[in-house]
């Protein structure tokens, strides 16, 4: 036996070494300069389609709400290919699974640019997850579009030229929140509930420039740890009968919890992350067991918005939103605050690729977006922020209280910036939708 | 192929087992070269993660199936080589192979304080305590997270190809030498490094005396092991392992996170050294791309068949878990183990057939 494996390993040394001396062969000697240019031949684009891509925890503990954010934008790309495209290009949409893991991340974000060849990256989300492919996509020049995140990172053009954020960051929401709690609840003492990384920070930050006297407490989660007693209770012994969260869903539903086994009733105000109603009100049912059974808890919370939800049903975009999904969604499930944000990013998408003009190249779609990035009007109350100095998403949002699934406004819709910027009232009418629901931006330049 | 050839051509093959093993590992390297060379960027960058996850299982193997010492905690160590080499080439200052042999010696250090606990420790407690390095590494990394970045980890910048070196890798073989084909190569010479290592001193007396240790502590001891020192090197060898693993593991992902080190990790580690065959390199190196391909393979297997990208991307872990239980069913030993089998009952009964014609000719001449 010994002699057939030695026989068997001899031949494939032979063949192995001919191979390579066959390659070699092939090799051209030198190498030749200025191949580069790209133009017309962008990965992903061709005459009558474009491939854009993203990554979604699909799977594992990060799935529920945020994995029906690509059947969304899904749906809306159907609804614009049945109807004729974007410049007679139809735009097909991968997304893949990272399970919330920025080592799978890192190789699904491989497969969609290596192999799948996508044009251009499309609402990633996540900052951990997207913090892991940001150099990768951005030295193969592939344009990073509205990262599903609000963390200030995908606001660094020098550095990260093709990145771009989209939703509202965590700063300029803690500013508003802040503003808010300084001029309605001057009293108040603040407690501040914080997931420990860029989030809570970064929502600190922005709260803390308007009501850093008021704040008598700072308490920080470690996602994952689903044991926040000593947190809600420190808040409680610090006396703060205002909480603010900067924390995903899950820790909305467990915080909700811990305060009612505490008897803690302090006013509570989250950000727009942590509080989609019907999602937190199905985690209370399974995180309780089942003995709170909706979301009624967080009635008289606070949160911010800033584009129509799905209660809104007189909202038109909300309309569009509901007519796009029944046509091209409807036997996934419901339409969803998730899904509408998937189709709102999708939609922005449409308005980029339309401003590239009808031969769009990678450089060109981030230069369109840069240029007029900040006319565009869509599904949110206010605009975003791009030029070619800032790559960061929309400028403000408005405070809202929590009724049942729906909410009541608190404030008008503010916009500001990041640092010391002032925060203003935007008085500009919202768009309305366009009457066939798809947008038509002039190409750019 | 003529008896004298072979002959001649086992002459050519070196005597000792370091030689023979050097020439697999040149074999190796002549065919991953090839392969790499073959096969586009996204090949390049699935077989770079092959290359990690198969550097931390050979070690892994090792301490199981050759120590019988199980660990669940692997992935930790794993994130130790990571962090250490994030950290390293954070300053810039360091060279990348510096900093991988760095990764492997700290990560040893810290095999030697837990392989020190585990030693004392047999089955389902040594699996506990593994388990909490497991739990308790990534928390680390949060808890301190001035130095370790905290949940959003540690941005690691991988190493580029020097240009002298890519203009060589284009002047033989006319393909540019990309940033993921690069970093598949290190990871691969690095695991190439380790078999070799590991082929090595499984074939000597360490490997001899940890089987020994294995099969049955009281006999070896009476034979003279001192059976704590050698559970203790044996951890430690598996950690530099695991330390490399995360080390390449860093540089190919571009990031030390947290949660790119959760339990999961660990489990899939064990799982790919116990589906490839326990105790074995080359089942090690099976149950990796076992890994690697399938995830992948199985989800565009179920967009193509018309599910939807959330429901194909359901169908992975599902199918990775049907296989697990089919492999556990059907072959115990693992695949490489049920190979071994097919082979030993093919060759008994093509043995059996010759002793019935050497019976049947020696009847028909007499």
């Amino acid at each position: 036996m010994t002699k057939w494996v030695r026989r068997r390993r001899t031949a494939l040394v032979a063949a192995v070494a001919a191979a390579t001396v066959l390659a070699s062969a092939c090799g051209a000697g030198g190498r030749s300069e200025g191949d580069s240019g790209g133009g017309a031949a962008d990965p992903g684009i061709t005459e009558d389609s474009v491939k854009v891509g993203a990554h979604f925890p699909l799977t594992g503990v990060a799935a529920p709400g945020y994995s029906a954010i690509p059947t969304g934008a899904k749906a809306y790309f159907d609804y614009v290919n049945a109807n004729g495209g974007v410049h007679g290009r139809t735009i097909e949409y991968v997304y893949r699974d990272d399970a919330y893991n920025p080592t799978n991340t890192s190789q699904v974000v491989n497969e969609l640019v290596l192999q799948d060849e996508i044009f251009a990256m499309v609402g990633g989300l996540g900052t951990p997850t997207h913090s892991a492919v940001l150099d990768f996509l951005n030295s193969n020049g592939v344009p990073d579009l509205f990262v599903s995140s609000g963390s200030l990172l995908w606001d660094q053009p020098e550095q990260n030229p093709m990145t771009f954020g989209w939703q509202p960051d965590y700063e300029v929401e803690g500013k508003i929140i802040g503003k808010y709690v300084k001029e309605n609840f001057p009293e108040a003492k603040v407690g501040l509930f914080l997931q420990d990384d860029d989030f809570g920070r970064d929502g600190e930050k922005g709260a803390r420039a308007y009501i850093d006297d008021q704040i008598v407490a700072a308490e920080r989660y470690a996602p994952g740890n689903t044991d926040i007693g000593p947190q809600i209770a420190a808040l409680q012994a610090a006396g703060a009968d205002l909480v603010i969260g900067f924390n995903v869903p899950s820790y909305t539903a467990l915080s909700q919890l811990t305060a009612l086994r505490l008897n803690y009733q302090p006013q509570w105000i989250y950000s727009n992350v942590g509080s989609d109603p019907a999602l937190v009100g199905a985690l209370l049912g399974r995180f309780s067991e089942g003995k709170v059974t909706d979301s009624s808890m967080l009635d008289g919370a606070i949160t911010t918005e800033y584009m129509p939800g799905v209660d809104e049903s007189d909202d038109p975009w909300t309309q569009l939103w509901r007519k796009v999904w029944d046509a091209h969604g409807g036997e996934e499930g419901e339409l969803s605050n998730y899904r509408i944000y998937g189709m709102a990013q999708a939609y922005t998408f449409v308005q980029a690729l339309q401003a590239a003009g009808p031969d769009p190249t990678r450089q060109g779609l981030v230069d369109a977006l840069e240029q007029v990035g900040g006319e565009l009007r869509g599904p949110a109350f206010v605009p975003f922020r791009y030029s070619a100095d800032s790559h960061a998403g929309m400028s403000g949002v408005k405070v809202v209280r929590i009724k049942g699934n729906g909410s009541e406004d608190l404030s008008p819709v503010q916009v500001t910036d990041n640092g010391d910027a002032e925060i203003t009232e935007y008085t500009e009418e919202q768009a309305t939708p366009p009457a066939n629901g798809i947008p038509d931006v002039q190409p750019a330049g | 192929m003529p008896d004298s050839v072979t002959a001649a051509a086992r002459r050519l093959l070196p005597s000792s087992v370091l030689g023979r093993n050097l020439l697999g590992v040149l074999a190796g390297l002549l065919v991953v070269v090839v392969v790499l060379e073959l096969t586009g960027p996204f090949r390049n960058s699935q077989f770079a993660t092959m290359s990690y996850y198969a550097i931390a299982a050979v070690g892994l193997t090792v301490l199981t199936g050759l120590n019988g010492q199980i660990s669940l905690g692997h992935g930790a160590l794993m994130a130790v080589g990571a962090y250490t080499t994030g950290l390293l080439l954070e300053t810039g200052a360091v060279p990348f192979p510096v900093a991988m042999l760095a990764a492997a010696a700290v990560t040893a250090l810290a095999g030697v304080v837990v392989g020190a606990a585990a030693a004392r420790l047999h089955g389902p407690y040594l699996a506990g305590a593994t388990l909490a390095l497991a739990v308790g590494v990534p928390g680390l990394a949060i808890y301190f997270d001035g130095v370790f970045g905290g949940e959003q980890g540690l941005r690691v910048s991988s190493p580029r190809p020097p240009d002298w070196l890519a203009d060589a890798v284009y002047f033989v073989t006319a393909g540019d030498l990309t940033s993921a084909r690069y970093l598949a190569y290190i990871g691969w010479i690095t695991l190439l490094a380790v078999l070799l290592l590991l082929a090595n001193l499984t074939a000597s007396r360490y490997g001899r005396i940890w089987r020994a240790v294995r099969d049955d502590e009281v006999a070896a001891e009476l034979a003279g092991v001192r059976l704590g020192r050698m559970r203790v090197l044996a951890f430690v060898v598996s950690a530099a392992c695991a330390g490399l693993g995360g080390a390449v593991l860093a540089m190919v992902v571009r990031l030390a996170a947290p949660s790119g080190f959760t339990i999961v990790l660990s489990l899939s580690l064990l799982t790919a050294v116990v589906v490839g065959g326990l105790g074995s390199l080359t089942g090690a190196l099976l149950g990796s791309a076992l890994l690697v391909f399938l995830p992948p393979a199985v989800t565009g297997l179920g967009t193509d068949l018309g599910l939807t990208g959330t429901q194909a991307a359901e169908l992975a872990p599902l199918v990775y878990g049907v296989v697990l239980v089919v492999v556990m069913l059907v072959a115990p030993g693992g695949v490489l183990g049920a190979v071994h089998r097919l082979r030993h009952a093919w060759t008994r009964r093509r043995q059996g057939a010759r002793d019935v014609g050497a019976v049947g000719s020696s009847k028909q001449g007499g």
